[in-house]
């Protein structure tokens, strides 16, 4: 069986268990629901909301270098700290929280494998305390703008075939029947998906523990449509973070050499006027195996 | 502490498949209940038994999801 590109970038429940507390490491929880955190945490755990303290909460954009000093200062970390960040939902905030601390430069962020879900149904101890954290320096590095993709770009992809456009929310947000995923409110004012893009949902990359699948099964799920490492990859959903699920899996698990996370995602092209949007199941990859 | 018991199950409400999950942190019953695709969470409860917790959250997931609209595509 087939490594992981990058297996430094994953841990285990078991390890967290063991280095939780060490000098040097934080962990981070990040979920979508962030009253979660409240209900009991992994020990020594800080909490990250995704809605006030991932975001600029102004303007639609990730966090500014200062914005993300500011957060790591406020946490406890420093450029060497080990960060490993966990959350809900298979690590979908976390892995968003992950994708911007790599788009600054963070040196060492992992995520916990399994998440909340895998750390719960093990049994594992909860604390519901909120650890006292000594604030540190950091200097963030200037932003890495290979990792995120801006509407031009995409445009580009859809128009011109120069990067694969990988639409990873549910099939029927793809198809256009639903404008949002169920029970959750409606941000766009058309349903469909990008032209051209190809509909692999993030959570096919993930067990049912909430594990990602191994190195082959990845590969194959990607190649099955017709994505591979031969030209970028540009992963979107509805906001970003589900795509940065996927972008995680195809960058650091599969090793792609270029991939971006386009956070703009459908609540931008969705409400794009004079935006091309096609509706409907996809179409069979060209050159698909599988 | 630690969840103890700690299972999940799928249903339908209202058309749309559903994944609930329960478990037990020390006295009271907690549930929290997933639109399964993408797996947003829905609702959460908590209760005396996994039932009463299960209810709760169900409940609140099925009037969201209620309001779901289809489209013709």
């Amino acid at each position: 069986m087939a490594e992981y590109a990058h297996p430094e970038t994953l841990v285990t429940t078991d390890w967290v268990a063991k280095h939780a507390k060490d000098e040097g490491v934080r962990i981070v929880e990040v979920d979508v629901d962030t009253k979660a955190y409240d209900e009991g945490h992994v020990p020594g755990a800080i909490a990250w909301a995704w809605n006030t303290q991932l975001c600029d909460t102004v303007r639609r954009d990730i966090l500014s270098r200062q914005q993300f000093e500011e957060l790591m200062e406020r946490s406890g970390v420093t450029p060497d700290t080990t960060l490993v960040i966990y959350g809900d939902n298979n690590n979908w905030f976390a892995a968003w929280a992950l994708w911007q601390a790599k788009i600054y430069g963070h040196r060492d962020v992992r995520l916990m494998n399994g998440g909340r879900k895998k750390w719960l149904a093990e049994g594992r101890e909860l604390s519901t305390e909120s650890p006292k954290v000594k604030s540190a320096n950091y200097t963030a590095k200037e932003p890495d703008v290979a990792l995120r993709a801006f509407l031009p770009e995409v445009q580009a992809a859809s128009a011109r075939g120069a990067a694969a456009l990988v639409d990873v929310r549910s099939p029927q947000e793809f198809t256009g029947e639903i404008l949002a995923p169920p029970g959750l409110p409606e941000t766009c004012q058309r349903g469909g998906h990008v032209p051209g893009a190809r509909s692999i949902p993030w959570a096919k990359a993930a067990n049912d523990d909430g594990t990602f699948k191994s190195a082959d099964e990845l590969r194959q799920l990607y190649a099955g449509e017709g994505v591979d490492d031969s030209k970028p990859v540009i992963a979107y959903c509805r906001i970003g973070e589900r795509s940065s699920h996927t972008w995680f899996v195809l960058k650091y698990l599969l090793g792609f050499r270029d991939v971006k996370n386009y956070d703009g995602s459908w609540t931008e092209w969705g409400n794009l006027v004079g935006a091309n949007v096609e509706r409907g199941a996809p179409a069979k990859a060209a050159g698909a195996r599988g | 502490m630690r969840a103890e018991e700690y299972a999940e199950r799928r249903l339908e409400l209202a058309g749309w498949p559903v994944n609930v999950a329960s478990y037990r942190l020390g006295i009271q019953w907690h549930a929290k209940a997933d639109n399964v695709s993408p797996g947003a969470a829905l609702a959460r409860a908590t209760g005396t038994t996994r039932e009463e917790a299960e209810r709760r959250a169900l409940e609140r997931a099925e009037e969201l999801l209620g309001r779901t609209r289809r489209q013709a595509v």
